[in-house]
């Protein structure tokens, strides 16, 4: 039980590590998924075929390989960066695929006279899918987006094993000095479902707010 | 007829899978001309006026809007479409915008009038199709006929040269066919250029200098109203009118 009491600056250092991770990563992924969904509905071939490839390559890969690509792949081409920086990529590169999908398929629910309308008004692609598309879209893509995000905030242990701090990684040390395992997985599950749970608070909060059609 | 064109379709061909939709279709529209195409469903008539802004591509021919060919995708696509107002069948209102900023949209993006200049232009539309006191709805809450008087306010307030209508009235309940068909009849007295499809035969009667008639994908008659709804010359426009004119 005194686990916690007895390491709490270790575990406040694992946990806001993982914070750290999940918001960074997630805003590049919220970004890169916007854009990727956009390229994928685009009226440039080019773009719809980058879009693709971008999530059949980043969806299909394990993130354990994707970080191992990453992390030791990109400084043979002379890329070195912090590790919780690659960390930050990786995750957040590997979810941007699953956002640009749930936007795509938010992008579908919008029906296809709303963009004709907009075009027939001489509205520019940009222009339709910024003003009109996307903003209905966001209503219908909230929860699949909250699911995808807190799939991200777990997906994040996996750069404690390329020695970025964050909460699952703090076991070793507790592990090493003694402490019940129980305990110490108990006390690191309650500081994932801290940022799990925020995550569903900030989105229902929105869905309360955006989701409900008029 | 010495017209000044101001849309013209030559030798255009489109195909639906193996459905011949529109076969070398010839159309002139003259300015201030009000043209109504009517025929049976199936007939080509819908795709034949999303044609004319590209909403539908072609596949051979030409296309010309005041003289310019109508351009491939991108930007002078776009440019011109806002010369090209149009009306759809199911009325098209952005869902998540207020009636005013429906009107407004185009006006700011387009045209980039300021937000004030656009939502005056939006107001005096609204007052001219009776709708000022719903500025502030959404679409959502008003009627069918409503939200069609508020789409042509919208396609209006781009100022555009012509304005087409796609089935206008097709998804109205009866007592509000009136209501949009006196709107575009004000539209078509104060001289718009306009290619209407509907089947609304008394407004083609009244409002249409020359009416179109098709068939599987061809214009089969084009001719002025009084002489089409009297004496039509081929065996499908008579077959037609003898089932639409019985009641």
């Amino acid at each position: 039980m005194n686990v916690l009491t007895d390491n709490f600056s270790l575990y406040g250092k694992g946990l806001l590590g993982t914070v750290e991770l999940t918001v960074y990563a997630s805003l590049l992924a919220l970004v890169v998924g916007f854009l990727m969904a956009s390229f994928r509905v685009a009226p440039v071939g080019s773009l719809r075929v980058f879009g693709t490839v971008w999530v059949t390559v980043l969806r299909n890969t394990p993130l354990t390989l994707l970080f191992f690509a990453v992390l030791l792949g990109l400084p043979r081409f002379g890329v070195v960066l912090p590790f919780q920086l690659f960390a930050v990529l990786a995750l957040g590169c590997y979810t941007s695929a699953f956002i640009c999908e749930a936007v795509r398929s938010g992008i579908n629910t919008v029906p296809t006279g709303q963009g004709e309308a907009a075009r027939s008004l001489g509205m520019t692609f940009g222009q339709t899918l910024g003003a009109i598309v996307l903003p209905q879209a966001f209503r219908s893509v909230i929860p699949p987006v909250g699911s995808t995000l807190i799939a991200l905030a777990k997906n994040s242990a996996i750069a404690g094993s390329f020695s970025v701090t964050e909460l699952l990684g703090t076991y070793k040390t507790l592990n090493e000095l003694g402490y019940s395992i129980i305990w110490t997985f108990i006390w690191i599950a309650v500081g994932y479902l801290i940022v799990t749970l925020t995550i569903s608070a900030v989105f229902n909060v929105l869905e309360k707010r955006w989701g409900v059609p008029r | 007829m010495a017209v000044d064109p101001l849309i013209e379709l030559r030798d255009v061909n489109k195909h639906y899978g193996k459905l011949h939709v529109l076969q070398d279709i010839d159309l002139t529209v003259g300015r201030g001309e009000v043209v109504v195409v009517i025929g049976p469903s199936g007939s080509g008539k819908s795709t034949l006026c999303r044609a004319i802004n590209r909403l539908e591509p072609v596949e051979s021919g030409t296309i010309t809007l005041d003289g310019q060919p109508l351009p491939e995708e991108g930007k002078a696509l776009a440019r011109l479409r806002a010369e090209v107002g149009m009306v759809f069948q199911s009325f098209n209102l952005f869902a998540h915008k207020t009636v005013l900023a429906n009107v407004s949209l185009g006006q700011i993006k387009v045209r980039k009038r300021g937000r004030e200049e656009a939502d005056k232009r939006s107001r005096e539309l609204l007052e001219r199709v009776g709708l000022l006191a719903h500025a502030e709805k959404y679409p959502a809450q008003l009627s069918g006929g409503q939200q069609q008087r508020v789409a042509i306010a919208r396609a209006l307030a781009m100022d555009p040269k012509v304005m087409l209508f796609d089935e206008p009235t097709s998804a109205l309940d009866p007592e509000m066919i009136n209501e949009v068909l006196e709107v575009m009849q004000q539209l078509a007295r104060d001289g718009m250029t306009m290619v209407v499809v509907t089947h609304e035969m008394g407004f083609a009667r009244s409002a249409a200098n020359r009416v179109v008639f098709m068939a599987d994908g061809r214009i089969v008659e084009d001719r002025p109203p009084e002489e089409f709804f009297t004496a039509p010359e081929s065996d499908r426009a008579k077959d037609f009118l003898s089932k639409i004119l019985k009641h």
